[in-house]
């Protein structure tokens, strides 16, 4: 639905023309689906704090995010990955010069019940556990106990972060649950003996954080790349944004300790 | 208007009641506008379905004709997003229906037993009272049902999960038991002369009866060992979905019993019935196809309902091992349809989106069938009412 509504002005504005990319008063973000929610967050922010300035953000994907950057219909391009060099090249031959700015940084925990004597896992063995061909406790060297592995939905950039960094091309079992949000993750191994689930850093309460290879999900970890499911996110621009425009405003909007909070909120790390 | 009616000389002169030109003319448009708008009302609901039924199929289309129908209809793997995705839509056809089928197993029971009982057993005063109380389980918000039996019911079978199967197996098990029991040894007792009657009556109650508590404590028992590993399964949703359809099916078939009226009752008390002879006999054959559309409209509320199986079912697209395992998480269409429908891309039109319309338009098929054959049991209940 949102991305219905954020196609729909992003299209609208596309229509009403020579606004989109240039003017100095209106930002159109398009990008990835896991940074669009601090994108949001921000522009809300933002536009209540500048009435004048409207920014709007649409979640088509990291590479369509980048084709719309190359075409210049938007001034930011969120992504969940660096640029590939294909397409630094096709912004070079179409006069567009990509600037990086890391604006947070995405890691997930593995979490499970508080009565799970297990401290950690690698990765392979989280995939295993995830294809199915590990369906119980005592084979990890916890107690015996059938796994209840749960995800999040198809739709969520969580699951994306997963399924590309954990799972890498083997697909989840059939028998995985999945559930719609981290909060329902949360709540689902909070009450569940046997379960294993992934959440975004801010939902660890009341749930056991496994180590991953061996190095805890904090937030330093993931800052310092460590931890190894954990991810910068990106926000392109086409050439550095000059200072004291609204979009040099909301690109260092992560640098501010409001910034910092919002992204907090939004489930991801902080960069410094 | 102005009436004079002259009754003086025999001469009746009422000018005003003959209304002039004009005024035929106004009525005449106002007919007909009246008429029109009426008439456009009730095609616009028709029509809203007529385009339902067409949006939905025009976006179904696509799918089936670039993937086809096999691996929609005979595949359980579900990838959609996957680099090579795949679009195996046979564990939610199983979902939808087991869970629609432990729905029914739950509700038909109670429903049916609950529309005799406020029908034709507790006084009319205290129907009043209790029928608007069932009824008032529909107006219960769907999210409400789904986050008790996420954050409630779910955790509760984790933990006793087996107890729990174990009690119910007890309260369902014993009285039906008992009944089972009097009337088999009622039968048997009177094909005996009277000099064995009363013998042989005891010894097949205490036969059985030992039989039946020894059975009851053998499942029992091996119902409290069991572990269940998680509370989000076909089992919790399948209870939660037939308190759900309960006050449809108590409210449609107490009509149904109702509506089978007074003669027919005391026509068999005259003869001799009893009270339950009347009412197994008698009254529910006569409500047979009332009762049947109320529990095909259960079926419909509980194959439609998506907030609580989003929830509570797990999600998990596979057919549980054995497949009468009520205890594994499953996944429906409708929760399909509505934890995917983010992600589809509705601008590029691609598999992943029109997979969905796809699901959307067999439950539309089956819901559309559904109220076709209830309508016809109801209609056909009716006219045994009225003739």
């Amino acid at each position: 639905m949102k991305k219905i509504i954020a196609a729909t002005t992003a299209a609208m504005l596309m229509g009403i023309g020579a606004a989109t990319a240039g003017d100095a008063n209106k930002i159109v973000v398009d990008g990835s689906t896991t940074v669009g929610p601090i994108a949001k967050a921000f522009a809300e922010y933002y536009m209540g704090k500048h009435p004048d300035v409207n920014i709007t953000v649409s979640e088509s994907g990291s590479g369509n995010g980048a084709k719309s950057l190359i075409n210049a219909a938007c001034d930011v391009a969120t992504m969940s990955r660096p640029m590939k060099n294909s397409e630094k090249d096709a912004a070079k031959s179409a006069g567009v010069l990509p600037i990086e700015h890391i604006v947070a940084m995405d890691g997930i925990a593995m979490v499970v019940h508080e009565s799970n004597p297990l401290q950690g896992l690698t990765i392979e063995q989280i995939r295993d556990v995830y294809t199915g061909k590990i369906t119980n406790w005592k084979e990890l060297g916890g107690p015996d106990r059938p796994i209840v592995a749960i995800s999040r939905d198809t739709n969520s950039g969580t699951y994306e972060t997963f399924e590309t960094m954990v799972m890498k091309n083997a697909k989840i079992a059939g028998k995985t649950e999945y559930v719609g949000s981290n909060g329902a993750i949360r709540q689902r191994v909070l009450s569940t003996e046997g379960a294993i689930g992934y959440v975004g850093l801010a939902f660890r309460e009341g749930v056991k954080a496994l180590k991953v290879n061996g190095i805890e999900a904090t937030p330093e970890t993931v800052v310092a790349k460590t931890y190894p499911i954990a991810r910068p996110l990106y926000m392109y621009t086409n050439g550095r944004p000059k200072q004291d425009t609204p979009l040099y405003d909301f690109i260092t909007l992560s640098d501010s300790p409001e910034g910092k909070k919002i992204i907090e909120d939004t489930g991801f790390v902080p960069v410094k | 208007m102005q009436t004079s009616v002259e009754i003086a000389g025999g001469k009746v002169q009422s000018p005003s009641l003959l209304l002039s030109n004009r005024a035929r003319l106004r009525q005449r448009i106002a007919a007909v506008l009246g008429n029109g708008f009426l008439l456009a009302v009730t095609s616009f609901s028709m029509l809203a379905v007529l385009f339902i039924f067409i949006f939905i199929a025009r976006d179904a289309l696509p799918f089936f004709q670039h993937n086809g129908l096999r691996e929609f209809f005979t595949s359980t793997h579900w990838y959609p997003s996957a680099g090579e995705p795949e679009f195996g839509a046979l564990a939610m056809f199983f979902g939808s229906a087991i869970v629609t089928f432990g729905a029914i197993l739950v509700a038909v029971p109670l429903g049916i037993a609950a529309a005799v009982c406020l029908s034709d057993v507790i006084p009319f005063a205290l129907r009043q009272f209790v029928k608007p109380i069932i009824e008032m389980l529909a107006a219960i918000p769907s999210v409400a049902y789904g986050f008790f039996a996420l954050v409630v019911f779910a955790p509760l079978l984790q933990q006793q999960g087996g107890h729990l199967l174990a009690v119910a197996v007890w309260i369902i098990g014993l009285p039906s038991a008992v009944l089972v029991i009097i009337v088999l040894s009622d039968v048997a007792g009177d094909r005996l002369s009277d000099r064995f009657q009363s013998w042989a009556r005891w010894g097949i109650i205490i036969i059985l009866g030992s039989g039946a508590l020894f059975g009851l404590m053998v499942i029992g028992k091996s119902l409290s060992a069991l572990r269940i590993a998680s509370g989000t399964n076909a089992f919790n949703v399948s209870i939660i979905l037939g308190i759900m359809a309960l006050p449809t099916i108590v409210s449609v078939s107490e009509d149904a019993l109702q509506s089978v009226g007074r003669e027919l009752r005391e026509g068999s008390y005259a003869l001799g019935a009893t009270r339950a002879e009347t009412i197994v006999k008698i009254v529910l054959p006569a409500a047979r196809s009332g009762i049947l559309a109320a529990v095909i409209l259960g079926v419909m509320r509980a194959i439609g309902e998506t907030m609580v199986v989003w929830m509570a079912s797990g999600n998990a697209s596979q057919i549980p091992q054995p497949w009468y395992n009520m205890l594994d998480p499953v996944r429906t269409l409708t929760a399909t349809i509505a934890g995917d429908m983010g992600e589809a891309d509705q601008v590029t039109g691609s598999s992943r989106y029109h997979v969905l319309f796809a699901m959307a338009f067999c439950l539309l098929v089956f819901s559309f069938v559904c109220n076709l054959v209830s309508e016809r049991f109801i209609r056909r209940s009716r006219q045994k009412a009225g003739g």
